[in-house]
Parts: structure tokens; C-alpha cells; sequence
């Protein structure tokens, strides 16, 4: 599928801030089911924008601004041809040892609860039918709900109160499958949902874990799916706060007000 | 209790030992009366300088002295000399660990040390992997702790790779004993710790980045004056002669970091940071820290400012991971290691848990990440009660624990409740590694359990310090 | 060059601790007033003048409590939840001093530290006049120590100076405020009226800035408002008066200037000030109005204070 993001978000400061410095995980890798087209980021300010990679083979992007700042936007523009592979990602660079994404993080902290649920979903199938359940299991237990969690939400807390968005479903996942000894990671992007929405308020965020023989495949128990060719895949990490796509500190007493937009539009040709 | 500890002075029980014969017949000269004086006068001079700790969660007591003994501890330059060599040894070994596990991580795949216990420890950052340390060194700083059983034999019971503390007090208790006592000084051959802050300074410099002049900007990073340990971090930029900073003195633009200066931005080069990976930089690490610089890692990364001790260094300092420096220092440095371990029962490991649960009255069971004395039963000084409270919470989470035989620790004459009295002790000497090698000035930091009987030996449970003296034989 | 946030507690420590001496200062005086019979029946109410001297009224009245002796003492001397009470100057100041500890001396940071340690006796004391009095003694004292360590032993560079600037400021602000509460009973007309009431008055506000020996060297007659305003205002012989202030900050800030080698508004704001007060006769301060004249210098001041904070980084 061709797809077209355009990704804006704009901060407004009710004064003007020092200094702004942000990190942004942004900007796609390419991998066997996804070629990146083109990809740009703008910031609307004077800024310096130094792209690097980190431990998660992440293109990460830093960038500065010196205030005083009224308004920020950064705008992110690219187009990807992706194909459906089930799930399965092959072709990006794997340098962490896996034995890493067994860890539990704070966000994926497991409770008793979360561990049961895992132990009976799973009972002894096989790994990939395991995660099949878990997220089937996920996806009938929680309902998805913009206004009941936040970015610092736990596993544990969105499990115990079953609602969340993607990224709560996502973090319920991957501590499940931890306890269950089987590596998983959170991976943040976009999705172009069938039915017609272009426009969204929030990227994506889903899960992988790792399968003997196969490697990393792509879960989204928000969705109950594997990723298809719909999806764009952007960055990945333990939890949340290694691969969310914006993290940042601003200088100044300042209340900020958040307006985000994107859009995932199929492009024609092809 | 078991059999009687080794007394420093007094050996077993026999005759005065020659390190100490000195010291004992000016003990033996000094009436109790003079010594209480003194530590008085130690007590007045501590607190006017303001060397105090905070304890945490002890409310109404936001600053307490650290109760220093006024009886020197002795070791002779041979004993020295095997701690030296062997430190030295240990320390390069955990330099090489660091440096492997977040490089080539050949030490795993030669199944020398079992991954799981590297990948699943908070204290291992992914973020740091294949990251190079400006200067290749990853531990500049390392306080390691010894205990001693006999008149040969020390053990090393802990590494301290993160942040350890502790060198201000030898410092201190150094010039308390100058102040109090110069004529016992004068006249005991003892080898100075004075030039510990250049060696600090020269050690820092030499692992500047490529970038810095050849004078470089350094800075101690405190996480400010509420600190438990904010005098040292005070203490040791006044000796270094470098600016003391918190968070908030520095930012980061253009992947460089700056201090706040009252004639705008100056460059850092070297950050000799007292607050913890956890705290370092909101960008990378917790995001509701306040007290780091953000942006500070990302600098790092690209090799602009040198952080002493490097991210992610505390993971040497677990003790599951202790458990495996014999082999660790054999596999690095080829050599066979020339300091003990404590003998060690991984509770993770179903025999060793097993012989575990079976002897807990006479074990010391630790947490592996556990530090200053905290969650850990002593079993010979524990009630039946606190043993099977331990036990239940031992098996629940069996990973989390290591035990060790309760070692007879030696004790040191005290001078206590008015008189002498012997207490057990620990030592922490602190290792220091530049580019150009490893340094150790003689001696170190003395912990003593004012308590008698008592193996605590943490300040933050009311240990007290001694000043520590290497004498020519 | 030494980081902005150590130039800011070294300023900061120095105010603290000279609010902490100019309020110990106000309280001694109005004590003194206080006790005078006559005085004391009428509607002015010396506690609630030493309230307003340290800018503490409103937050007083806001605590409900009875502006007498004994709550008033309190609240200014002792009371941790007002953050200009002698406690919390002498705490504040020691934070500040920890902060830049090597920045210090050792003698001046054992006088700031020994004072923190030895708050407490003082605390305990109770309420006796001879208790109040050895107290406010002490804060003297304390403060002397610290300021006297400093000037004897601190190496002259931008440490001292910035310490010296909030000093000075400190200090011109609190003269300012203890003329500025009482100035009716300066202007010239109220003399004519002047009975012993305001002779007792009068002699407070010099007591509250230890001036009235000096009154009496520069003049050599008994009080009269317009002189005690001449003195405190445009003297620079005194060294509490405002001219004398900003002849230091002035001074010191051209040392700075010097030392970095740039001029800024923070130097140009303390010479417009400087200048202006050596322009001024006493005939022109109480034909602008003395409220008048006090009340904008306070804000120049303060807008100082904001300015040098603004061109060093400090904040």
C-alpha cells in the first residue's frame, strides 16, 4: 500500500519559553515489508536538528531552540510503500541481544493479575498461538478509552481497570508475554485505518514479541491484529518511553496547550 | 555466636601485634579522660564544618555527624601491598566487564556469567550499548569493600562501581586525627591520603573527550544540598578546585554541555556526577527527574563531555553478579584473583536455596541490588520471629537474594561508652583509574559498628568511621 | 566568571542575613518604644509599624492574630511560615551558604552555620524583655560575624561583589521602608506640632538604622524630621543612608563591569540612582513628597535587584 503521513503539532505557550529541547523518534526505518519513499521534518523555529540512532537502532532526531518561543510546530511529511507480511519483520537491524526484552520495565511492571491471565491464556500452546490468544484475550478484556489513562499509566493499573488506548493494550501485551519468558517490545507509529478516517489525534503504538524460527512479529491488541500493510513503523524500545515519538523539556513558567493532526491518506499512484 | 573474631590489635588473644604496639602503649599513656575530651572537641570541630549526612525517612534529623572514632585503625605496607596489588586487579577486571558487556558482551557468550542475570537488572542500561566511554574508562571511581578475618586473610564483600561515597570522611578523619592528636602523628610513620584529591583531578583530566583543551572544565554534579551526601560532593569540588553544580547549572545545545555562568555559557568537558543514571537526563531516562540535564545523554553519546563514572556502571555492583568476579577477574585478566570472595549461595539456584533455607540462623541473606545495609537478615542476630518473616519473603522471590556465611569480621580497639573496647570493622579503600593506570592512596574510609557485637557497619545505621593508617613495617 | 546560580546565592545569603539584622533592629526599637508610657495609648501601634517596616503587615493580619508584643516578636523573629522572619532569614541564608560552601570562607561559613546551630536556645528562651533583648543582641552579632568575615578575609572578586551588591540593596530597601511607615512624622508641619510623642518617634527610626549617635556628630542639635530625612536619604557619610548604598552598588557594580570587561543597564540603572541622589536636596525630596520620593526609590531598587539578575544570568 502507498501510503502519505503528514503529522503536525503545534505548542502554544501562554508566555513565551526560554529554550525548548526536544528528542524526537520520528522518522521510519525501512524493513522488508516497508520502503520509506521520502520523509522530512520541519520545525517552524530557528532550530538545530541533529539526527542520530540510538541503542534500539531508533533514527532519533535532537534538536534546540533558543526562546523566547511563543508557538512550535513540528511537522512531520513522508510517504512509505508497505506490504502485508503477516506480522513478520525481517530486515532491520537487530543489535540488542534478546535476553534484553525480557526485562520488566515500570510501565510493563507485571502484577499477580497480569501474570495469571498470561499463565491461563497461554496454558502450554505453542509461542505464536500463545501471543494469538493473549491478544484476543487483551482485546475482549479491555475496552479502548482516550480519557481514562495518561502517558505514565502502567500495565498493571490499565489491566486492573480494563480500559486504555493503544498504548495501555500494547503494555498489557508485552508484560504478559514477558512473564511467559517470550521477548517483547513496544513499537510506536501510524495506522491507516479501513472505513474511510483519514484524520486521527494520536499516532499508533502496538506490539512485537519474538518467535523461534520466525523472529519478531507484530501484535495490536487494540485492534486484534497483526500489523498489515496499513501500518507505518516508526520506532521500538522496551515500553513507551523508549520509543515514543516525542520527549521533551521546555525552559520558562509556561502552560502549554497541544494541538496535534495527522493524516494517512493511500496515495494514488500505484 | 560463633568462635571469637580477630582482633587487630590483640590478634586472638595473644600478645599485641607489632603494627599496633605503638599505638598501644600511647593508648595505655592517654588517660579516658583526655580521649572523651577529644572527642568532644571532634565532635564541636565535625559539626562546625558542617560535616553531616541526612538519613532518609528520619524526620527532625535533616542533618546528623557520623560518629567518628577517635582510635586510629593500622595496617602495615605488607598488608597493604596485598590489598593494593589485588584491588588494582579487581578493579581493572571491572573496568573490562563494563566495557565488554555494553561492547562485544563476550563474557556471555563464553557462559562465564548467565545473561539473564546482566539483561534483566535495572542497573544494566540498553542505552549505553555500544556506547564509548570518552577515555575507556568506564569506572574511575570505584570504593571497594574489605573485611578482614585473620591475620592474612581479607575478603572483599562488596564492589562499589555507581557512585561510591565515603572518601571525604577519610580525608576528614585524617585531619581530625592531625588536629587532635599531633604528637601520636608525628611520631607513627604514617603514609599520607592528603594528595587524594589530585589524583582525583589528574585521573579526571586524563579522560577528557578528544574535544577538550588541554585544560579541561570539569564539574562535580550534585543532586543539591538535600542530599544525604551533598558535604562530600561539596567537600571534593573545593579540593578539585572545580565549580560544584546541580541540574540546573547546566544545558545542553547542539549536543554540547554548557554551565550557567555569570558571563554566560562555558563548556564542560568532565562531569564527576553524583546523581544517579536514573536521574541524568529526563530525555533518556525517568522522565519526572529534576534534578539532571536533559539532552545530557544524548550529548554523551556523541562523545562531548565524559561522565564519571559512566551510565549503567552499577550493574558490577550487584551482588548476584559479585558472586561471579573470581571468574569474572580470571576471564579478563588471565590471572588467578588475588582477593577472596565471600563464599557465596545464589538463592536463585534450587540447591543453593534449598541449603539456604536449611541454615538461615547462621547466614547473612542479602538483596542483590539491596545497598547500606538494608533489606538483609543477619542470621545470628535475628529472632526466630524475623527469621521466618525472611524466609517467607525469601521464597517468594528467591532471584532476589544471595546468603553468605557469617564472617567473623576482625574488630579495632574503639573508644566507646568512656573506655576501650573492641567493635568489628569494614574497609573501603577507593581505586582510582585513569587513562594512564590505576592509582590507590593507602588507606580508605574505616567503617566501624559502634554497637558492641554488631556487624552493621553502615553510617545510615549507626556506624561510625575511623581514620585508617598504613605504617612502614 | 563563577556560575550565575553561586553568584545568586551569594547575593541572597548576604540579604537574608542583613534582613535578618534590620529586622532584629526594627524589633528592638519599637520594643524600646513600646515601653515608654505615654506613648503606648495611643492609636499607633508600634508592633503593627515594625509589621509594616519588614513588609510583613498584611501577611500578618491575614494570620488573625492580635499585633501585640508577644505575637508580633513571634511572627518576626521565630515564626517559620513567614518567610522574612529572622528564622527563616538565618535558614534561608545558611541554604544559600551551603549551596556555595568552597565559595566561602571557612570563618564566614561557621558564622552562618554556628548561627543556624545556636537558633535553637534562643527559641526556647520564652518571652522575658531580657530574653528579647539578648536574642536580638545575637541576630546583631551574627550578623556582624558574617559580614565582618567576609570583609576581612574574602578574596575581592566577583564572590564579593555580588555578596556586597545584595547586601546593599538589602539595606537600602529596609532604610527606605522604615522612613517610608513612618514619614508623616518626618514632614515639616508635623514638627511644628512635635511634641514629646514625636521626639520618641523620631529617635526610633534612627534606633531602627543605628543612627542616632551619628545624627548627633553631623548635626549637633536636637532631632528634626527634615534633618533625620537628609541624613538617612542623601548622606553618604551614613552608611545605612540610601546615597551611601548606592555609592557601594555603584562601586561594586563598576567592578564587575571592569572585571568582564562590559558595561550594562545594570551599571547605567545604579548610576541614574547614584546620581540622581547626590542631585537631590532635602528641600527637593519634601517638595516631591516624601511618600513619594520613598515609594519610587523602593521600586527603582527593586527593579535593580531584577535587572543585575537579568544581566548575570542569576535566577
Amino acid at each position: 500500500m502507498h501510503l502519505k503521513l503528514r503529522h503536525s503539532t503545534r505548542y502554544t505557550y501562554d508566555t513565551p519559553v526560554r529554550g525548548i529541547i526536544q528528542i524526537l523518534r520520528l522518522t521510519p526505518r525501512p524493513h522488508d515489508a516497508q520502503h520509506v519513499i521520502k520523509w522530512r521534518i520541519d520545525v517552524d523555529q530557528d532550530a538545530t536538528l541533529k539526527s542520530s540512532e540510538d541503542s534500539f537502532g531508533n533514527i532519533v532526531h535532537t534538536f534546540w531552540a533558543e526562546g523566547p518561543l511563543e508557538t512550535l510546530t513540528i511537522t512531520v511529511e513522508g510517504e512509505v510503500q508497505t506490504e502485508d507480511s503477516n506480522g513478520v519483520l525481517r530486515g532491520t537491524p537487530e543489535r540488542l541481544p534478546l535476553g534484553l526484552f525480557l526485562r520488566e520495565t515500570r510501565l510493563t511492571m507485571p502484577d499477580d493479575k497480569i501474570r495469571d491471565f498470561a499463565a491461563k491464556t497461554a496454558k502450554s500452546a505453542p509461542v505464536l498461538d500463545a501471543l494469538h490468544a493473549l491478544m484476543g484475550a487483551i482485546h475482549k478484556r479491555m475496552k479502548f478509552d482516550t480519557e481514562a489513562t495518561s502517558v505514565a499509566t502502567t500495565a498493571a493499573e490499565a489491566f486492573k481497570a480494563k480500559h486504555g488506548v493503544c498504548q495501555d493494550f500494547a503494555h498489557v501485551f508485552i508484560s504478559a508475554a514477558r512473564t511467559l519468558q517470550i521477548p517483547a517490545r513496544y513499537v510506536s507509529g501510524y495506522l491507516r485505518e479501513s472505513g474511510g478516517k483519514e484524520e486521527y489525534e494520536a499516532g499508533h503504538g502496538w506490539a512485537e514479541a519474538w518467535v523461534p524460527d520466525l523472529g519478531w512479529i507484530g501484535f495490536d491488541p487494540a485492534n486484534d491484529t497483526c500489523p498489515t500493510d496499513a501500518y507505518i513503523r516508526i520506532a521500538c524500545g522496551l515500553d513507551y518511553l523508549d520509543a515514543g515519538p516525542v520527549r521533551g523539556v521546555r525552559t520558562g513558567i509556561a502552560t502549554e496547550k497541544l494541538d496535534v493532526e495527522i493524516q494517512v491518506t493511500q496515495g494514488s499512484n500505484q | 555466636m560463633g568462635k571469637a573474631a580477630f582482633d587487630e590489635m590483640n590478634g586472638f588473644g595473644g600478645e599485641v601485634r607489632a603494627a599496633y604496639s605503638q599505638l598501644k602503649a600511647w593508648l595505655d599513656d592517654t588517660p579516658a579522660e583526655l580521649l572523651e575530651q577529644r572527642r568532644l572537641e571532634a565532635e564541636a570541630l565535625f559539626r562546625r564544618f558542617g560535616i553531616t549526612f541526612a538519613v532518609y525517612g528520619q524526620k527532625d534529623a535533616e542533618e546528623r555527624l557520623i560518629p567518628f572514632d577517635l582510635i586510629p585503625r593500622v595496617l602495615t605496607a605488607s598488608e597493604w601491598k596485598i590489598l593494593e596489588d589485588g584491588l588494582t586487579q579487581r578493579v581493572q577486571a571491572i573496568n573490562a566487564l563494563i566495557n565488554d558487556l555494553y561492547g562485544k558482551a563476550e563474557i556471555l557468550k563464553a557462559g562465564i556469567v548467565p545473561e539473564e542475570l546482566i539483561f534483566a537488572n535495572e542497573a544494566f542500561r540498553p542505552e549505553m550499548i555500544g556506547v564509548k566511554v570518552p577515555g575507556g574508562v568506564p569506572v574511575p571511581i570505584a570504593g571497594i569493600d574489605i573485611v578482614r578475618v585473620d591475620a592474612e586473610k581479607f575478603y572483599v564483600l562488596e564492589d562499589n562501581a555507581r557512585t561510591p561515597s565515603g572518601v571525604s570522611y577519610m580525608l576528614d578523619n585524617r585531619e581530625a586525627t592531625h588536629l587532635l592528636f599531633p604528637d601520636l602523628m608525628a611520631r607513627s610513620k604514617v603514609r599520607p591520603v592528603e594528595r587524594y584529591p589530585d589524583e582525583l583531578l589528574a585521573v579526571l583530566e586524563s579522560l577528557a573527550p578528544p574535544s577538550a583543551s588541554s585544560d579541561p572544565t570539569i564539574a562535580v554534579l550534585t543532586p543539591g544540598s538535600y542530599n544525604s551526601a551533598f558535604y562530600e560532593h561539596s567537600f571534593l569540588a573545593d579540593k578539585l578546585g572545580v565549580e560544584l553544580v546541580e541540574g540546573r547549572d547546566l544545558f545542553v545545545r547542539d549536543d554540547i554541555v554548557y554551565m550557567r555562568t555569570t558571563q554566560g555559557p562555558k563548556r564542560v568537558d568532565v562531569i564527576y556526577r553524583r546523581v544517579d543514571d536514573d536521574f541524568l537526563d529526563p530525555l533518556t531516562f525517568r522522565p519526572d527527574s529534576m534534578l539532571g540535564v536533559p539532552g545530557l545523554f544524548s550529548s554523551y553519546r556523541a562523545g562531548n563531555v565524559t561522565l564519571a563514572n559512566a551510565v549503567g556502571t552499577g550493574i558490577a555492583d550487584d551482588k548476584a553478579i559479585y558472586s561471579y568476579m573470581p571468574e569474572i577477574v580470571k576471564f579478563y585478566t588471565g590471572e588467578e584473583p588475588m582477593l577472596h570472595n565471600v563464599p557465596t549461595y545464589r538463592c536463585r539456584e534450587d540447591e543453593a536455596l534449598k541449603y539456604v533455607l536449611d541454615h538461615l540462623p547462621e547466614l547473612v541473606v542479602k538483596e542483590v541490588h539491596g545497598s547500606g545495609g538494608y533489606g538483609m537478615l543477619v542470621g545470628p542476630a535475628s529472632t526466630k520471629k524475623e527469621i521466618a518473616e525472611f524466609e517467607k519473603k525469601l521464597k517468594s522471590d528467591p532471584d532476589n537474594f544471595i546468603a553468605q556465611p557469617t564472617l567473623a569480621l576482625s574488630t579495632c580497639p574503639a573508644f566507646v561508652d568512656g573506655g576501650i573496647a573492641p567493635r568489628h570493622v569494614d574497609l573501603r579503600p577507593f581505586v582510582l583509574t585513569g587513562s594512564k593506570g590505576t592509582r590507590i592512596v593507602p588507606g580508605g574510609l574505616t567503617r566501624v559498628a559502634m554497637k558492641a557485637g554488631s556487624l552493621v557497619v553502615n553510617s545510615s545505621q549507626g556506624g561510625g568511621t575511623k581514620d585508617t593508617w598504613v605504617v612502614e613495617d | 566568571m563563577i556560575l550565575a546560580s553561586t553568584a545568586n546565592d551569594l547575593f541572597w545569603m548576604a540579604r537574608y542575613v542583613e534582613r535578618a539584622e534590620s529586622i532584629a533592629r526594627t524589633l528592638a526599637a519599637a520594643g524600646r518604644i513600646s515601653a515608654i508610657p505615654q506613648v503606648t495609648g495611643e492609636e499607633t501601634n508600634e508592633w503593627s509599624s515594625a509589621l509594616a517596616a519588614a513588609a510583613q503587615l498584611n501577611a500578618f493580619v491575614e494570620t488573625g492574630k492580635e499585633p501585640n508584643e508577644i505575637e508580633v516578636f513571634n511572627y518576626l523573629a521565630f515564626d517559620e511560615s513567614n518567610p522574612s522572619s529572622i528564622k527563616s532569614c538565618l535558614t534561608q541564608a545558611r541554604h544559600n551558604a551551603r549551596s556555595v560552601r568552597p565559595a566561602l570562607t571557612t570563618e564566614t561559613w561557621e558564622a552562618i552555620n554556628t548561627a543556624y546551630l545556636d537558633f535553637k536556645k534562643y527559641e526556647k528562651a520564652g518571652h522575658s524583655l531580657r530574653a528579647h533583648q539578648e536574642f536580638l543582641r545575637w541576630v546583631l552579632d551574627v550578623s556582624l560575624r558574617v559580614s565582618g568575615t567576609a570583609f576581612r578575609n574574602m578574596l575581592r572578586d566577583e564572590r564579593y561583589w555580588f555578596s556586597r551588591l545584595g547586601f546593599y540593596i538589602e539595606r537600602a530597601d529596609n532604610t527606605a521602608r522604615i522612613m517610608d511607615v513612618k514619614y508623616h512624622v518626618l514632614l515639616p508641619e508635623h514638627s511644628e506640632v512635635g511634641g514629646s510623642l514625636d521626639y520618641y518617634q523620631w529617635s526610633s527610626i534612627l534606633r531602627s538604622v543605628s543612627a542616632l549617635t551619628a545624627y548627633h556628630w553631623v548635626y549637633r542639635q536636637s532631632l528634626k524630621p527634615w534633618l533625620i530625612a537628609d541624613l538617612l536619604i542623601l548622606r553618604e557619610e551614613m552608611p545605612r543612608s540610601l546615597a551611601s548604598c548606592y555609592q557601594n552598588i555603584a562601586m561594586f557594580l563598576d567592578e564587575i563591569a571592569r572585571a568582564y570587561g562590559k558595561q550594562g543597564p545594570a551599571q547605567r540603572a545604579a548610576r541614574t540612582t547614584h546620581s540622581r541622589l547626590r542631585n537631590t536636596r532635602t528641600e527637593d525630596v519634601f517638595h516631591k513628597g516624601l511618600h513619594e520620593f520613598l515609594t519610587e526609590f523602593l521600586a527603582d531598587n527593586n527593579k535593580l535587584g531584577a535587572v543585575i539578575a537579568e544581566q548575570y544570568n542569576l535566577a
